[in-house]
């Protein structure tokens, strides 16, 4: 369960969105510069909203009123960035292993293993981030932030540096990712159609604003 | 050319502790006032980066001399040092050490600050939302990413403290054995009728020390782009 209800000016954009959700996965769809990006990094605490609230699962990350601000390492919020940003200087076992390190979780070679095997990415563990493909990168981009065990998974256009094979390449990793990892996701998207593949709850964003919410069919 | 002798080794020997102390002692502070720099904006920011550069524009023998005013016995902090620690500057390696450690200081700092300049700052947003606190963004990815730039600034930064001259013999004088390094010993060489064979055997050295560092530090440099992008 999500609950947002935020101001933010950014310069000459302004966003003021508010919506609930209780999908397993939220698509927030919009054109490029109508505040996705700048909604995600509110949830995930990356960036402040001016005015308003951030509610997950009854747990309150935001809220100016009372002077609260959950600071984004405490959020337990995993993000899957469109440019993956794996660490260059760390091979993929040890990105991998990143959030556990940092949030002190013991090991868990059961879902380690099952991510691994979800993401097809057990035969990449020792190559550096350099000699991956794109579509290899985001693969393991977001084993590491299931792996860091999130209460929510944002997702801001994991595709949208891929090219069409690509992107037939990993969304079945995403559907299966959908039904068996059991993390509620916000999925961020300016594509229809990948959207109606994954999401089960629509929030559509124009200009800054939430223009209609709904099922998946408010995308036609 | 004959071998080295005992007088020599003296001074090179040394001049690689100064060297070596000022260095280690000034990159921890080197590392700290990069980062100051690269990410930071507060007020005072231009006047701190001209303070940290002005050793590189002043000349030496003024950096010595304010040095020789402030940490002399009688100077304000090495009055207080010397009372109440027991540490003591003025004509001993240890101020070669102070005098040599501020001098490389811009020459250590500069190839940081452009390493850290030069990290991707999306990175460490990603490692926030994975969980790390800030100090360990910077110590599982920041620091580490830069760690070329602090080794090229360390080469760099130890090569300068190794033929550091001026400020030094103005602070600490030329005592064989407690402050005469290789560069002060070459100036008393060639100022003696038959000094000529002993000063070029310390002036070849430190021509190789220094080249050496040069190499070493590029070497580093390369190494920090090829880890910049994840080969």
């Amino acid at each position: 369960m999500l609950r947002v209800d935020v101001e933010k000016q950014l310069g000459e954009f302004s966003l003021q969105a508010s919506f609930a959700s209780e999908g397993r996965v939220t698509g927030l769809f919009g054109a490029s510069g109508s505040g996705k990006t700048t909604l995600v990094n509110m949830i995930a605490g990356l960036l402040r909203p001016d005015r308003g609230s951030i509610v997950i699962d009854g747990d309150t990350v935001d809220d100016t009123a009372a002077g609260i601000h959950v600071p984004a390492y405490r959020r337990r919020i995993g993000y899957v960035f469109q440019d993956a940003r794996l660490f260059p200087h760390l091979n993929v076992a040890q990105n991998l292993d990143y959030g556990r390190r940092m949030n002190h979780l013991a090991h868990d070679p059961a879902q380690e293993k099952r991510i691994v095997d979800l993401l097809d990415i057990g035969a990449l563990r020792d190559r550096r981030p350099g000699k991956l493909s794109g579509g290899e990168r985001q693969r393991v981009a977001l084993g590491r932030a299931l792996l860091s065990k999130p209460r929510l998974l944002l997702l801001d256009e994991p595709l949208g540096a891929l090219d069409e094979g690509r992107k037939l390449e990993i969304l079945p990793y995403l559907v299966r990712l959908r039904d068996e990892a059991n993390v509620p996701m916000v999925y961020v998207s300016h594509d229809a159609a990948e959207l109606r593949q994954l999401a089960t709850q629509i929030v559509m964003l124009r200009q800054g604003r939430v223009t209609s919410t709904g099922g998946v069919k408010v995308l036609t | 050319m004959s071998a080295i002798t005992s007088a020599e080794w003296t001074a090179i020997l040394l001049s690689l502790r100064v060297a070596i102390i000022a260095t280690l002692v000034a990159t921890p502070f080197g590392i700290a006032l990069a980062w100051l720099l690269a990410r930071r904006d507060f007020w005072g920011k231009s006047m701190l980066d001209a303070l940290v550069h002005l050793p590189l524009v002043l000349p030496p023998v003024v950096t010595g001399y304010l040095l020789l005013l402030t940490f002399g016995r009688r100077g304000l902090v090495g009055g207080f040092l010397a009372d109440y620690l027991g540490i003591v500057f003025a004509f001993r390696w240890t101020g070669a050490a102070l005098a040599c450690g501020i001098m490389s200081f811009p020459l250590l700092v500069r190839p940081i600050r452009l390493s850290i300049e030069a990290i991707d700052r999306r990175l460490e947003q990603a490692a926030e939302t994975l969980g790390a606190a800030p100090w360990k963004v910077f110590l599982t990815v920041t620091l580490p990413l830069a760690l070329p730039g602090v080794l090229a600034g360390m080469v760099l930064g130890f090569a300068k403290a190794i033929g550091e001259f001026g400020a030094t013999i103005t602070f600490v004088s030329n005592i064989p054995g407690e402050t005469q390094t290789i560069s002060s010993a070459i100036y008393s060489l060639i100022q003696t009728p038959d000094g000529d064979a002993a000063a070029g055997r310390l002036v070849i050295i430190s021509i190789v020390l220094a080249l050496g560092a040069l190499i070493a530090a590029e070497w580093f440099a390369r190494r920090a782009t090829a880890r910049l992008h994840g080969n």
